[in-house]
């Protein structure tokens, strides 16, 4: 009993983690309906920007340092992001959608081989530093580490904001509208430009978020550590139902508890081939999802 | 028959021409020895290959420095397998081809050893892993020979140390299912373990990569173990002894040479404590030799030499001295040569090349304390 209660802890942080990657992904696909393939490479210099940005923070654990390199690095990783769509998605707008579908995955290429040259980030893994004095409670026999706690209650935190910036604020109004009819909006008087680089931003900054969490969990970090994460986050959010926000957050905890239930037998090895078989399925059978149907709103 | 007559004639031409080509490249024309190395120096075992090309260069520079072998200097050209599967054969076939190298030097990680060691054997290019420990290395053929023990006997050492040391009859183990030294390992470790009275309550296996161990971790603390085996290296040992901690599994973790990193400390930290792992050398167990490789290496690197510096030393100091008996650069002879070591005097210890072409060396098993590796006992084969 108490090992299954573990279990279950380990899953939810594990999916919690994946469902943070996730709402990036489908805010991104629900305003623009395309995948930002280099979303999980954003992820990954979210945490390299956590590395970098530590020494600011007196190189000691603390609770305000550690909200400190948070929100620098959402930040950094927000600009990125903007960048990224300016400069490689924007020419494309006018053109097939595959082309831009392509053009994600040489940006993910890109990172993850141009961040691999020891000039940039290399190829050695390097260690993450503690940012938060880290302990462990224990309910019923089952450990809660305060780690697994703050991904879960970050990522709800995380969700609820989104919503609330969706479909409360103007701007999210505005995101909704091009998400509904891009030309319309911008008769409408939309600044579409402005929308789209907001919405690049946000789901950045979103990555970079989880790219820290993600570190101070498993301190080991290199320039590949966003692949695996990054298509998990996919599947969580087609599972979930992709273009829905409370779908990837449900995608993406099903999907950590499948893969925790795998591990956790004789048949660890086959975790990462159950997820994307689940991948498979979904779109065979549910395509829209498990939320994709019930939920009217498209971010 | 006549005709087959005059092919074979013709074939034996082709043969003496051949052979004259062989000997006229073969021939010390060139001033300088080179001697190839392959080592992980970047990717996720870098540590491994950076102080092991650290120890071979030291080797070679003093071997140089003291006026190099057969009246000429030595030149050491070294490439990067990036820890990655794949590479460690395209670049040795690099070395042969190209660069002409009578000897090879490499790697550290066994599954590495045996990509490359095939291309060595076929082209009779004599290779010395320094520290790839599954027997399957040598078996490839009669070339490829080790300057460090063997799984079996790691393995053995382990079990042993487990069931005299620490006295824990039940034990999981916890393997890296992606590499033939984590297996290796493990499959001797049960065997002696098991010898010994033990039980091996659970097996769980990772993949070399992952990040996340919690489910097999939380699986095994179920099962109530006075120790768990985790024969992998150094990356995911860290993280797996922080999980652990972190999922309050309290006993200690057994490790082999794949663990003997700073990356380890540097990873694990606090929950590395009290962990234990057996390795080929321990600075403080001192013969004179072995004093002066400390020094030196601690004057050129400015850090203290581990197993795998030592065993790179000792990989690169017997292929010279091989070379000087066969009085010779020829693959055949070196490899002869090779094969006869007896008590041949290194760092990590005396080195006798038995039958299997497999070093015959003492164990240390070394325990974690205040961040440093600690020695604490020697064990002999």
């Amino acid at each position: 009993m108490t090992e299954a209660i573990q279990q279950l802890v380990n899953g939810l942080s594990l999916g919690s983690i994946y469902a943070l990657i996730a709402l990036g992904y489908t805010m991104v696909y629900g305003v623009l309906r395309f995948i930002n393939f280099a979303h999980g490479d954003v992820f990954m210099l979210g945490a390299f920007a956590g590395l970098f940005l530590y020494p600011l923070a007196g190189r000691q654990p603390s609770i305000g340092g550690a909200v400190l390199i948070l929100v620098l690095a959402m930040a950094i990783c927000a600009a990125i992001g903007i960048l990224i769509e300016r400069l490689a998605y924007r020419p494309l707008r006018e053109r097939p959608r595959l082309n831009v579908l392509i053009t994600a995955i040489g940006v993910s290429l890109l990172i993850e081989y141009g961040g691999q040259h020891q000039a940039v980030l290399g190829k050695n893994p390097r260690t993450f530093p503690d940012l938060l004095p880290s302990t462990n409670f224990s309910v019923g026999g089952a450990v809660f580490g305060s780690h697994q706690l703050i991904v879960l209650g970050l990522t709800l935190l995380l969700l609820v904001a989104l919503r609330f910036i969706v479909l409360k604020t103007r701007i999210g109004m505005a995101m909704r509208a091009v998400s509904f009819n891009p030309q319309a909006a911008a008769l409408m008087g939309v600044n579409i430009n402005v929308v789209i680089s907001f919405t690049f931003g946000l789901g950045s900054a979103l990555a970079a978020a989880g790219g820290i969490l993600y570190a101070m969990n498993y301190p080991s970090i290199e320039p590949l550590m966003g692949v695996m994460p990054g298509l998990k986050a996919f599947v969580a959010a087609v599972l979930g139902g992709i273009g829905s926000l409370p779908g990837a957050a449900l995608g993406g905890l099903v999907l950590g508890l499948i893969e925790t239930l795998i591990k956790s037998t004789r048949w660890s090895n086959y975790a990462d081939a159950v997820a994307f078989a689940v991948l498979i399925l979904i779109l065979l059978f549910r395509p829209a999802g498990l939320l994709g149907k019930t939920e009217v709103e498209k971010v | 028959m006549k005709p087959i007559h005059n092919l074979t004639l013709a074939g034996l031409l082709v043969l003496a021409l051949a052979g004259c080509k062989k000997s006229d490249d073969g021939a010390p024309a060139a001033s300088v020895i080179k001697i190839g190395e392959y080592a992980s120096l970047t990717g996720k075992e870098a540590t491994f290959g950076t102080s092991s090309h650290q120890g071979t260069q030291l080797a070679i520079d003093e071997i140089n420095a003291a006026g190099g072998v057969l009246g000429k200097q030595l030149v050491l050209i070294t490439e990067d397998t990036q820890s990655k599967p794949g590479e460690p054969a395209t670049v040795v076939r690099k070395l042969i081809f190209r660069d002409k190298v009578v000897a090879l030097l490499g790697e550290v990680a066994s599954s590495r050893s045996l990509e490359a060691a095939p291309v060595c054997q076929q082209n009779k290019i004599p290779m010395i892993s320094p520290s790839s420990t599954n027997p399957k290395v040598t078996e490839i053929g009669d070339f490829i020979f080790r300057v460090c023990f063997i799984d079996p006997f790691q393995g053995t050492v382990m079990a042993n140390f487990t069931a005299n040391t620490l006295n824990a009859k039940r034990v999981a183990i916890f393997t890296d299912v992606k590499s033939d030294y984590s297996k290796g390992l493990a499959k001797f470790f049960k065997e002696r373990h098991l010898a010994n009275g033990g039980t091996i309550v659970v097996e769980q296996d990772y993949s070399g990569g992952d990040k996340d161990f919690k489910a097999q971790l939380t699986a095994i603390k179920a099962t109530n173990p006075e120790a768990v085996f985790v024969p992998g290296y150094y990356t995911e040992a860290g993280l797996i002894a922080q999980q652990a901690k972190q999922l309050d599994l309290k006993v200690p973790l057994l490790g082999g040479d794949g663990w003997e990193s700073s990356k380890l400390i540097e990873i694990g930290r606090e929950a590395m404590e009290g962990h234990y792992f057996s390795t080929h050398y321990a600075p403080e167990v001192a013969s004179p030799l072995s004093k002066a490789f400390v020094e030196n290496y601690k004057k050129r690197f400015k850090e203290t030499p581990d197993a795998l510096a030592a065993n790179g030393y000792d990989s690169a100091l017997l292929m010279v001295d091989a070379i000087k008996r066969a009085n010779s650069t020829d693959g055949q002879k070196i490899r002869d040569a090779l094969a006869a070591t007896k008590d041949f005097e290194a760092v990590a210890g005396k080195i006798t090349i038995n039958a299997k072409r497999d070093a015959d060396k003492s164990a240390v098993v070394l325990q974690v304390k205040n961040g440093q590796f600690k020695y604490l006992q020697t064990i002999a084969p």
